[in-house]
């Protein structure tokens, strides 16, 4: 149990701290970067709740993808960060307070926190034992069942994202010349290649 | 839960000794090599100019494409490996719903496929 602690100190405070190199670093590829570590730990915490699936989804979507996409957000964009970040100084006290007022009300709001009495029970209904099944099975026995019409909802909301993706960012270049695999597979030696007999002391016109 | 922990010891310990050889082989460079600098020596050699101009330069909004394709699918997959594990308790219903969503993505494939987005031109 104290291993476990120490190991969740560890993993918040190296998240905690790339976290804030995330905001300060002057780069904003080693933002990235540094955003990259922050998730692997995050899927370190998950595992340490017992979230197997999760931390590794985390891994997979969120390092593996998401990253890659504010990867490539990041070098699309030609600003010149150095300017961007003029007046750093001047806008922070403005910027603490609002971190502050928000600070407030989210303690307010934690301090008259009250749980529904009906919630914890709510919360253990659906659950499996853990222990009993891994997280991915006891996932995969709701999901595709009980909350069929989310699951498909989910598949329409990846659709519209494909679809609205490819509608923002695809341009067809009509003149540029493809390769065509299958053209050139079709084509034969004989609609190419003529064998003429060339006479001697004449040409072939 | 503690059995199912243990079973992640070694990737700790993996990511210790990862950590621990990427430490000693930067701060022993740092340590041991000889260094002394000067201002040549630090500034950027490009054949012989001075620099024209910085390195970064705007991405094509292709590769954007390509990425968020990618986070797509991989997306698809996730949903996938629930589906794989627990197949044999959901019976014929778990397995169409699971047909109807890949039938969905399958026409979005399609699209994207039939609008050359798939094609680096």
């Amino acid at each position: 149990m104290i291993v476990q602690g120490l190991i969740f100190y560890m993993l918040a405070a190296i998240m905690v701290a790339s976290a804030f190199m995330v905001v300060t670093s002057r780069n904003p590829v080693h933002s990235v970067l540094w955003l990259i570590l922050a998730f692997v730990n995050s899927a370190g915490l998950f595992l340490l709740l017992g979230a197997e699936f999760v931390a590794m989804l985390v891994v997979v979507v969120y390092v593996g993808a998401v990253a890659v996409l504010f990867l490539f957000v990041v070098m699309m964009l030609d600003i010149n960060y150095l300017k961007v970040r003029e007046g750093f100084l001047t806008y922070l006290p403005m910027g603490a307070a609002l971190g502050v007022v928000l600070l407030c009300e989210i303690a307010v709001l934690a301090g008259g926190w009250t749980m529904a009495p009906e919630a914890m029970g709510l919360r253990a209904v659906p659950a499996p034992e853990p222990g009993t099944i891994s997280n991915s099975q006891a996932l995969g026995q709701v999901i595709y069942t009980d909350y069929v019409y989310l699951f498909q909802a989910a598949g329409l909301v990846l659709l519209v994202a494909m679809i609205g993706s490819i509608m923002l960012t695809h341009r067809s270049h009509p003149n540029v010349r493809r390769q065509k695999v299958a053209d050139q597979i079709a084509r034969r030696k004989e609609r190419t290649l003529k064998l003429n007999k060339v006479p001697t002391g004449k040409g072939i016109s | 839960m503690q059995d199912m922990l243990l079973e992640y010891l070694p990737v700790l310990i993996f990511i210790a000794i990862a950590t621990a050889v990427a430490a000693i082989a930067i701060g022993a460079s740092y340590v041991v090599a000889p260094r002394n600098p000067d201002s040549e020596k630090d500034s950027a050699y490009e054949c012989g100019f001075e620099a024209f101009d910085d390195a970064r330069s705007k991405f094509q909004v292709r590769f954007y494409l390509v990425a968020i394709l990618f986070i797509i699918f991989d997306l698809e997959v996730a949903f996938l490996f629930p589906w794989a594990v627990s197949l044999g308790a959901i019976g014929m219903f778990g397995f169409w719903s699971m047909m109807v969503f890949l039938g969905v993505l399958t026409i979005g494939f399609i699209y994207e496929w039939r609008k050359g987005a798939l094609e680096w031109e």
